[in-house]
């Protein structure tokens, strides 16, 4: 039995909804992160695994420019969230509901 | 060469422009000399040009300058044949001569040069009137005269009565204006085209009556704004509000001319429709005894001249509406003079009086005013048609041709007599009240004769009111000699023969004669005759036809008007403007709800519009 491209989708996908629900259903602003990261990587997973199949060097490109994204957007998203945490000794995104309409 | 004279317009224009925006600066009296210059160099330039006409040495020409509107058949161009000629000589040099009275007579006025800013204003319009060469231009100056009428009118807007005197010449010239309005869509419906040349050699062949009818007949109705024929007259005495220059600018040698000059210009069209000649006859003989009688009864020496214009006016209506159109014109160009004379006279009493125009508190200012006196003495004799004066010949000309056209037109030529002899009545009654009699004056008024810069145009348009009657006499007819290029087109009354005109001339001289023996007696005494009640109380209010016109028309029209303002603009438009704000707000209401603050709630909606859109996919290329 051969690994074909089909596995490497099936895994990404479950990564991915694995991140959906993170973000979905846990309420700590940390854990939501990690899930986002979580859905991040399974679409760069995808992009390597369908360069390869295809032949492309673009899809690895691409995966490149999501990890240097990824890894700013990390340094920003944590500068929050413990600035959050500091001021109220709380993650919870739920309590963050002061800009609602 | 003429192509220059576009400079007749732009002078009057530049002096607008001037005066305007620096007359401040100028200061009195020099706003008022630049107006004066400017258009009496625009006389200067036209009377080279006009001359020729009168010689014979030119021929009518449309000078093209640049295309207006060319689907029209709009050019900026004029006609320069002799009516127009006539009528820049006229409006540039009877309106210098005001400009120089005016000099003197609006001295100290705190908007001295915006007052000759809007006089200039007013004879470019007019110049732009009587040039144009074809309709559409024509009518750029005829709603020009509207506008700068109304500028001049309520000129000393703070009283209220001069605002609202404005507001109506302009609202009751806008009646009149719809009808020019109408049939210039007529025209070109079935023209195609507005240029006069074109119009008036094709209008035999194309023009069926009842097409001719119709647009002469709006035209009239045109006419009767601007030439205050009944009905719509009543603004003309109310307009007496404006400065004195106004009136004798406005109502002597220029706005009121226009409704006639139209229809001159149009001569051909209305002699295609023989019965709205008699309609414009009717209305003019009635203009001119109506207006006559009420003339009889006022006590506002400038009151009394207004209703004289509104009849004398008649009088040329009556003309043009009997076909005499040369007739018409030269009773106008008479007319311009005198009445102008009239008017400046009578305003050089009103500054000798300190503002008073009642004539009760005249009289004995002969002594007084001693160049005043004798020019009016010439316009009083000229207006009642006294031989060699030249009311005398111009009117006598428009009887003579209504008397000839024999029949029911008889009756027309009454009322037109009845109406000569009123006019020398009401003159003779002015003249008497004024200067003769013993003094009435108030307490601590010191009449005095008016400066030269008034006086020398009224001693101008005398010699002019006196002479000009010379021009068209039987034996002599040079005016219509003048004419006739302008006439080309039309048919021309037989002269009447000299035996006829001899007996309606003497039968003329013989009721003004009448009229002034008449009036002499009735008011030269040591006492004015008690004139209360009856008659004479219902004639100083004019016959009510204003209270008539203010119930009929202006009431229900407020009535309309309040409605609007208190039902349909807070109800319908504020409805609708505040409805639509009402509604978006309520909307936004219900959506701000959706904005909870939640990150999750947006999140599962991100990925629930992300599935969604997965399943749209698939459906659409067929996945599923």
């Amino acid at each position: 039995m051969t690994v074909t491209v089909t596995w490497y989708l099936i895994l990404a996908a479950g990564l991915f909804s694995i991140g959906v629900g993170g973000v979905l259903i846990r309420r700590n602003a940390l854990v939501m992160f990690m899930s986002i990261e979580l859905m991040l990587n399974s679409v760069n997973l995808t992009f390597v695994a369908l360069s390869k199949n295809l032949g492309l060097i673009e899809g690895q490109v691409a995966a490149l420019f999501v990890m240097v994204v990824a890894a700013a957007e990390v340094t920003i998203g944590l500068a929050i969230i413990v600035a959050i945490f500091r001021r109220r000794s709380s993650a919870n995104v739920d309590e963050l509901a002061e800009m609602k309409g | 060469m003429t192509d220059y004279l576009w400079l007749i317009v732009a002078l009057p224009l530049i002096g607008f422009l001037i005066n305007l925006f620096f007359g401040k600066r100028i200061g009195e009296p020099l706003a008022g000399w630049l107006g004066f210059s400017l258009i009496g160099i625009s006389w200067l330039i036209a009377l080279t040009p006009t001359l020729d006409f009168l010689f014979g040495n030119a021929n009518p020409e449309t000078i093209f300058y640049f295309e207006w509107i060319p689907m029209l058949g709009a050019d900026a161009a004029i006609l320069w044949d002799p009516l127009a000629a006539l009528l820049v000589m006229i409006v540039t040099g009877v309106g210098a001569l005001i400009h120089l009275y005016s000099i003197g007579y609006m001295h100290g006025d705190p908007r001295y040069a915006r007052f000759f800013a809007y006089m200039n204003l007013f004879i470019a319009s007019m110049l732009i009137l009587v040039l144009a060469s074809n309709f559409a231009l024509m009518f750029v100056g005829w709603e020009l005269v509207g506008l700068s009428s109304y500028l001049l009118i309520s000129f000393w807007f703070t009283k209220p009565s001069a605002a609202a005197a404005g507001k109506k010449a302009f609202i009751l010239n806008r009646i009149g204006d719809w009808g020019f309005l109408v049939a210039l869509m007529i025209i070109f419906a079935t023209f195609g085209t507005f240029d006069f040349v074109t119009i008036f050699t094709t209008a035999p062949a194309i023009l069926t009556a009842g097409a001719a009818t119709a647009i002469t007949l709006l035209l009239f109705v045109g006419a009767t704004g601007k030439s205050a024929q009944i009905p719509l007259y009543v603004w003309l005495p109310d307009a007496m509000e404006g400065p004195t220059p106004v009136s004798a600018l406005i109502h002597a040698a220029t706005m009121v001319t226009a409704g006639v000059f139209m229809m001159a210009r149009s001569a051909v069209l209305f002699q295609l429709a023989p019965s709205t000649g008699v309609v414009v006859a009717i209305v003019g003989a009635a203009t001119a005894l109506f207006a006559a009688v009420i003339a009889v009864t006022q006590m506002d020496i400038k009151k009394v001249l207004a209703y004289s214009t509104i009849s004398q006016l008649g009088y040329m209506v009556l003309g043009i509406g009997v076909g005499a159109y040369t007739a018409g014109v030269f009773h106008l160009t008479t007319h311009a003079f005198f009445k102008a004379l009239l008017f400046l006279g009578a305003g050089s009493v009103i500054h000798a009086m300190a503002g008073r125009q009642d004539m009760r508190e005249m009289g004995g200012l002969r002594k007084k005013m001693p160049i005043t006196f004798i020019t009016m003495t010439v316009g009083w004799l000229a207006i009642s048609g006294i031989f060699p004066f030249s009311g005398f010949w111009s009117k006598d000309e428009i009887l003579a041709a209504t008397f000839d056209r024999g029949g029911l037109w008889l009756i027309l030529w009454g009322i037109a007599l009845l109406a000569a002899l009123l006019t020398a009545f009401y003159m003779t009654r002015l003249w008497v009240m004024t200067f003769f009699g013993k003094p009435r004056w108030e307490e601590g008024t010191h009449p005095h004769e008016s400066p030269w810069t008034m006086t020398v145009p009224l001693i101008i348009l005398a010699l002019f009111s006196l002479t000009f009657g010379w021009f068209n006499t039987p034996a002599r007819l040079a005016f219509e000699h003048f004419l006739a290029p302008s006439f080309a087109l039309v048919a021309h009354p037989e002269a009447p023969s000299l035996q006829s005109f001899l007996m309606l001339a003497t039968l003329a001289l013989v009721v003004a004669i009448a009229g002034i023996v008449w009036s002499w007696n009735r008011y030269h005494r040591a006492d004015l005759p008690v004139e209360e009640g009856g008659f004479w109380k219902d004639g100083l209010n004019a016959f009510y036809v204003d209270d008539f016109y203010g119930r009929v028309f202006v009431a229900p029209g407020k009535k309309v008007s309040e409605w609007f303002a208190d039902t349909v603009d807070p109800k319908v438009i504020d409805g609708a403007a505040t409805g639509i704000a009402h509604g978006v707000e309520s909307f936004g209401d219900e959506l701000k709800t959706t904005q909870s603050g939640r990150v999750r709630g947006y999140a599962a909606g991100v990925a629930i519009g992300g599935i969604l859109l997965m399943l749209a996919f698939l459906v659409i290329g067929g996945g599923i």
